[in-house]
């Protein structure tokens, strides 16, 4: 094949063009080079490219057997409870489901959403840093923002679906038991707006985690410390302060939830919507405002530092 | 050739980090073509090529990559140029055709067009079979051919290659060299390829580009750096104390002749002629010794580095040796 020279090569190939069913039996065409003359479609393009990857990898998806394993027993792990719940509901007839959607994140999905965005994020970014790949996907068309873009983009999405499928699952499952619609409509959009927090949020402090390790491993441990830990600290220090220490309302010992990223979206929800919380420690309007704004503070800052995380790459 | 517009021109190009110099007012034209870029490590040659993929700023001076501006264009350079880099690359878990189709498409081509090219230039960089296996377990050889085929899925018009031949043995080193050839003849597209290792690029580069420490030294054809330079090695017999060397030394010298010693009792004689042989044949004889060596002296590309570049005797030789060619500096 090889030492056949190119010139008849290529007039083989030209008349296999012309007339494909012609061409007599037994012959190996060697093709030589062909260049490429059709669309090159550009920045926008390779950002939605990467964008795709990343949403599929995020999944295990196109990658090894092993690496879906995990991302897909979370998405299970939080949704069957809820399937459970529906089931129990409508079995016994009941007016209403026994959780409230944003309740249902709250208590039984934060876990598995968790696990799930502290195993994944490093598998968009660590692995790139670790296989040094991240500088060929600059010497594409795209720009370093696109890629900071494109990959958080994925693990949001990604994190959107983790949260969003248990709480779809409630509401057809309330809509098909004959609950109330415009009760179920309305609480099915608050536990989206607390599925897209807990996603935005914890994509923001994920993300930035792992863009600061190659090493997998690190990554996943660090930000299961930062969002697990934080959380079960500021529970003590409000639960404490409430209950043991002062008993004079939510006040001062609501503070303490600022240091935890879940309890924030959890206790901003809760207020914003107007949902009673049996939990001590439900901010007032001040309250809300002030997790509002740390919300943004934390998604933005996490956006300029990843920014300047890919700057020197 | 010289009529087809570079490929790339920089001009007086200036990278400056906090602690040093990384490229200093570098201005050179590369035609297509396969073209070496020659430097120790350190010399700038990576810098130049984040700089040319537009990919980190310039200090000063200005290029132009395919005609593109490479301070404002970076994103449509980046489309028509590929690129391999020194460093390994490759996610060990995902196969030679995921990555690459993947590649392709992050260089904007259809989903469709990305397989297609993804199997023809897999195929033309020799990798059958084991395109479909995760690359963890690939020979540096095939890794090497991965890289060079995601530098190329996109039908580039110029590949940056960045040390090719890195860490292959003396047999893939070869085949990579006929790669680097195939890519310009057969596909039409120029090369840009750095090295440190010489001899490799006189066998495969029409044209060397040649930087130390961020400055151009020599920008002309290979045939220029191997041509037959204008010196003559001469050695005679009845010399183990060098006096007979210094005899003949002066009287060429007297005669007009510029006569240098170079080491192992051979004197280098600027060769003005024909008469040049003649002159040395009857000095020679007129002292009574034999002659043992008169030959013609081939410059290496290798002495390049070997003479010190900073001494400006070395350059002057250098430039001298480089008019012929009728070059950029």
């Amino acid at each position: 094949m090889t030492n056949q020279s190119d010139f008849p090569a290529l007039t083989d190939g030209a008349a296999a063009d012309a007339a494909p069913g012609a061409a007599p039996d037994g012959v190996i065409h060697n093709i030589g080079y062909r260049g490429y003359q059709g669309p090159r479609l550009g920045r926008g393009y390779a950002t939605r490219s990467l964008f795709v990857q990343g949403l599929r990898g995020a999944f295990g998806l196109g990658r090894s057997g092993r690496s879906k394993v995990l991302p897909m027993l979370m998405l299970a792990a939080i949704t069957l409870p809820a399937a459970l719940v529906v089931t129990i509901a409508i079995k016994g007839g009941e007016a209403q489901l026994s959780t409230d959607y944003p309740q249902y994140l709250a208590s039984v999905g934060l876990l598995f959403a968790e696990i799930f965005v502290a195993a994944q994020a490093p598998v968009l970014l660590s692995r790139d840093l670790r296989y040094a790949t991240v500088p060929l996907y600059f010497s594409r068309p795209i720009v370093r923002a696109d890629y900071v873009r494109a990959k958080a983009a994925a693990l949001v999405a990604a994190m959107l679906i983790v949260t969003g499928l248990p709480l779809l699952v409630l509401y057809l499952g309330a809509l098909l038991g004959g609950m109330d619609f415009a009760h179920n409509t309305e609480h099915f959009g608050m536990g989206l707006l607390a599925a897209l927090l807990y996603s935005v949020v914890f994509s923001a402090v994920a993300l930035v985690i792992a863009a600061a390790t190659p090493r997998r491993g690190f990554g996943v441990a660090a930000i299961m410390g930062v969002l697990v830990v934080t959380g079960i600290v500021a529970t003590i220090i409000a639960g404490l302060s409430a209950g043991g220490l002062r008993n004079d309302g939510a006040n001062g010992a609501t503070w303490a939830y600022l240091i935890s990223p879940s309890s924030v979206v959890d206790r901003f929800v809760n207020q914003v919507c107007g949902l009673a919380s049996d939990s001590p420690g439900t901010p007032g309007m001040l309250g809300a405002a002030v997790f509002g704004l740390e919300i943004v503070a934390l998604v933005v800052g996490a956006y300029l530092v990843l920014l300047r995380r890919y700057r020197k790459i | 050739m010289s009529t087809a517009p570079p490929v790339i021109r920089t001009d007086a190009l200036t990278k400056r980090f906090p602690a040093v110099t990384a490229l200093d007012q570098l201005t050179v034209e590369v035609q297509p073509g396969v073209v070496g870029l020659v430097g120790s490590n350190g010399a700038g040659k990576s810098t130049l090529i984040k700089i040319l993929l537009g990919l980190s700023p310039a200090t000063s001076g200005s290029g132009e990559v395919l005609g593109l501006n490479i301070a404002t264009e970076g994103s449509a350079i980046r489309e028509l140029v590929g690129y391999m880099p020194e460093h390994d690359c490759l996610p060990p878990d995902v196969s030679a055709t995921e990555f690459v189709v993947h590649m392709a498409r992050m260089s904007g081509l259809p989903a469709t067009a990305a397989r297609e090219r993804t199997a023809d230039v897999l195929r033309h960089v020799g990798l059958y079979e084991e395109r479909y296996r995760p690359m963890g377990g690939y020979s540096t050889g095939m890794k090497q051919r991965v890289k060079l085929a995601q530098a190329l899925v996109h039908d580039p018009r110029l590949v940056l290659l960045d040390e090719p031949t890195n860490g292959l043995d003396p047999v893939g080193r070869d085949e990579m060299l006929g790669l680097i050839r195939k890519v310009h003849r057969e596909f039409g597209i120029s090369v840009l390829v750095t090295t440190h290792l010489l001899g490799e690029l006189e066998r495969t580069c029409d044209h060397l580009v040649v930087i130390d420490g961020g400055r151009l030294l020599r920008s002309s054809s290979t045939a220029s750096f191997t041509e037959v330079t204008q010196l003559l090695a001469v050695e005679v017999t009845d010399n183990a104390d060098g006096s007979a060397d210094q005899l003949v030394q002066q009287r060429l010298a007297a005669a007009g002749l510029s006569v240098r010693p170079d080491s192992g009792h051979i004197l280098l004689v600027e060769l003005a002629g024909d008469a040049t042989y003649d002159l040395i044949r009857d000095t020679v004889a007129d002292l009574g010794l034999g002659l043992v060596r008169l030959e013609q002296r081939r410059h290496k590309v290798a002495e390049i580095f070997t003479e010190p570049a900073a001494e400006p005797a070395a350059e002057r030789t250098a430039e001298r040796t480089a008019e012929p060619a009728g070059d950029s500096r």
